[in-house]
């Protein structure tokens, strides 16, 4: 008897497993066969470095979306990296343990705020402070630096990678938290032990004792910015072309599937949206299996 | 409970007075009086849990970096008393250092583990930097091993060579009192003899106190012994009458190994 409800158990186990590894693959396929039109016209290598969108000429080229799509995230990492480390320094080394769990639970409820509203609020209250105030500002002062220049459009890359940065901040800073957890008293008590402030030893002996933790945090979050849908299409502007400054408005891959699918008429437009989504999938697919490849390496390595 | 402390025959450097530490609510460490000379090896032994380690992190006040603990009662450094709340804590850990029963190699160069605490106090000029860290690693019988590859990483040391890179970013800072909290327990028998010398010989020129749950070892290392029960201090002498003609029963009972 135990025996049958063993082996059952294990085959239902080993069927879920299988199921889901299954579904990635349906999906990696079958975004592939419908992309196979896309691909035949325009190959692809073609496609992904095409600089043209247009559907009324059923001309198209995934450039603008895949370097839309990089940079709106570059932008929110470059944010959100810095922001995430500090704050899970606060909560690990600095702040009174009476705070340590209020905090960490109002950082992880950004993470549950659906991303819709984000894009609300990336669109009605960030936009205009980013336009008069922000961008302008920022204009004057760095404009000489290339990309930071230019003319302020309060929607656009600098819009989105900032609402990418707070939806991601969650993410990151909880796995380095977890990670600054992981380095063992007695080496902090050694930099301690020799006059280190809190700050030194946070720079000298923790940062650097879990600096692939850290890297694989990033990642992990580079991967979400990557596909996030709602927010981006929100904020970013949707224009099809090359931004020349970071405040200019662009495109980003998720977004052109979310502006475009129910409008695509043409065959060749419907197969290019899934040639797009295909090259989505192997990005986000790639960055995660690098974040958690680092993690393994961690976890079979010590941090 | 019978106690005897005798007074130290050198001049002191540490005195400690009437102390008590709590953990919380548990009281670890009961009306503590000790001496501990300069230049001189204070060892401290006692069964395991006896508040030996929690006595020695209390001369450099690494229980500050834990919430919930209290101190009562006066250690003097020097006729100061450490415990006052206005105390410099990086400037007291400067004076007094301190090596921890495992290696603590950063993960870094050889060379910047033990310019770490120079840095720290602020020495910048590379020259200087180069002359101490030698001199470091010389006093910490380290330097044959390790002169070719001081670019090298520390953790590549073996754990023997990283207690005494460890010794080395501890004595680099040049503190007046050096804490060794059980340094050779996880170490081979060769390493344990080379640190039992470095200790000997650091001992000469700077105050040493050291925990150890090993007797022969404080017998071989140190000039006096204080031995712990319990949270209090039961005997305290030097370490020639504490191992051959101890007062109390308890003592004796403890280095003729009838329990603990």
């Amino acid at each position: 008897m135990k025996r049958i409800g063993d082996r059952i158990f294990k085959s239902v186990a080993f069927l879920s497993a299988l199921l889901v590894v299954l579904l990635v693959v349906i999906i990696g396929v079958l975004l592939y066969m419908e992309s196979r039109a896309a691909m035949d016209r325009f190959g692809f290598l073609g496609f992904i470095f095409r600089d043209v969108w247009n559907p009324v000429e059923d001309e198209f080229g995934g450039l603008f979306a895949v370097v839309g799509t990089l940079l709106s995230s570059a932008i929110a990492i470059v944010i959100a990296t810095p922001v995430s480390i500090g704050v899970a320094i606060f909560i690990t080394e600095l702040s009174p343990s009476s705070l340590r769990g209020l905090l960490s639970a109002i950082i992880e409820l950004l993470a549950a705020i659906p991303s819709i509203i984000y894009g609300m609020w990336g669109l009605f209250v960030l936009a205009p402070i980013l336009r008069h105030s922000v961008e302008p500002w920022m204009i004057e002062h760095f404009g000489f630096i290339p990309f930071l220049g230019g003319k302020p459009y309060g929607i656009g890359l600098l819009n989105a990678g900032i609402v990418l940065s707070i939806m991601i901040i969650p993410y990151i800073s909880s796995i380095v938290r977890e990670v600054f957890s992981l380095v063992p008293d007695v080496m902090k008590e050694a930099a301690y032990a020799v006059g280190a402030t809190r700050w030194e030893v946070v720079r000298n002996v923790v940062i650097p004792y879990t600096r692939s933790g850290i890297m694989a945090g990033v990642i992990l979050g580079l991967g979400r910015a990557l596909g996030e849908t709602m927010a981006v299409t929100f904020v970013i502007g949707n224009a099809y072309r090359i931004p020349s400054t970071i405040y200019e408005p662009s495109i980003t891959i998720a977004s052109s599937l979310a502006n475009e699918f129910t409008e695509a008429t043409s065959t060749l437009h419907l197969s290019s949206l899934f040639f797009l989504a295909f090259v989505l999938f192997l990005i986000t697919f790639v960055v995660m299996s690098l974040g958690r490849l680092i993690i393994m390496r961690m976890q079979r390595h010590g941090v | 409970m019978d106690k005897y402390i005798a007074r130290v025959m050198d001049p002191v450097k540490v005195e400690i007075r009437h102390l008590n530490f709590y953990y919380g609510k548990f009281h670890a460490l009961k009306d503590i009086n000790l001496q501990i000379a300069e230049k001189r090896v204070t060892a401290l032994i006692g069964p395991s849990g006896c508040g030996k380690t929690t006595l020695l992190r209390t001369i450099n006040r690494m229980h500050d970096l834990y919430p919930g603990n209290r101190y009562e009662g006066e250690i003097l450094l020097d006729g100061k008393n450490i415990l006052d709340r206005k105390t410099d804590l990086m400037e007291l850990r400067q004076r007094v250092g301190m090596v921890f029963q495992k290696p603590t190699p950063f993960n870094a160069s050889i060379f910047d583990n033990v310019a770490f605490g120079l840095r720290l106090k602020g020495i910048r000029d590379r020259r200087e930097l180069e002359a101490r860290v030698e001199r470091a690693l010389r006093d910490a019988a380290l330097w044959d091993e390790v002169k070719d590859k001081l670019k090298e990483n520390a953790l590549s040391l073996s754990g023997g060579q990283q207690q005494r890179l460890s010794i080395a970013r501890a004595i680099a800072v040049e503190p007046e009192v050096l804490l060794f909290d059980e340094p050779t327990s996880a170490l081979d028998p060769v390493s344990t003899a080379k640190i039992e010398e470095l200790i000997r010989s650091l001992g000469r020129t700077m105050t040493v106190v050291i925990v150890t749950h090993n007797m022969q070892q404080a017998a071989r290392v140190s000039d006096y012994t204080a031995f712990m029960y319990f949270g209090e201090i039961i005997e305290f002498n030097s370490t020639d009458i504490i191992f051959t003609r101890p007062k109390i029963k308890l003592t004796e009972d403890y280095i003729t190994g009838r329990f603990g």
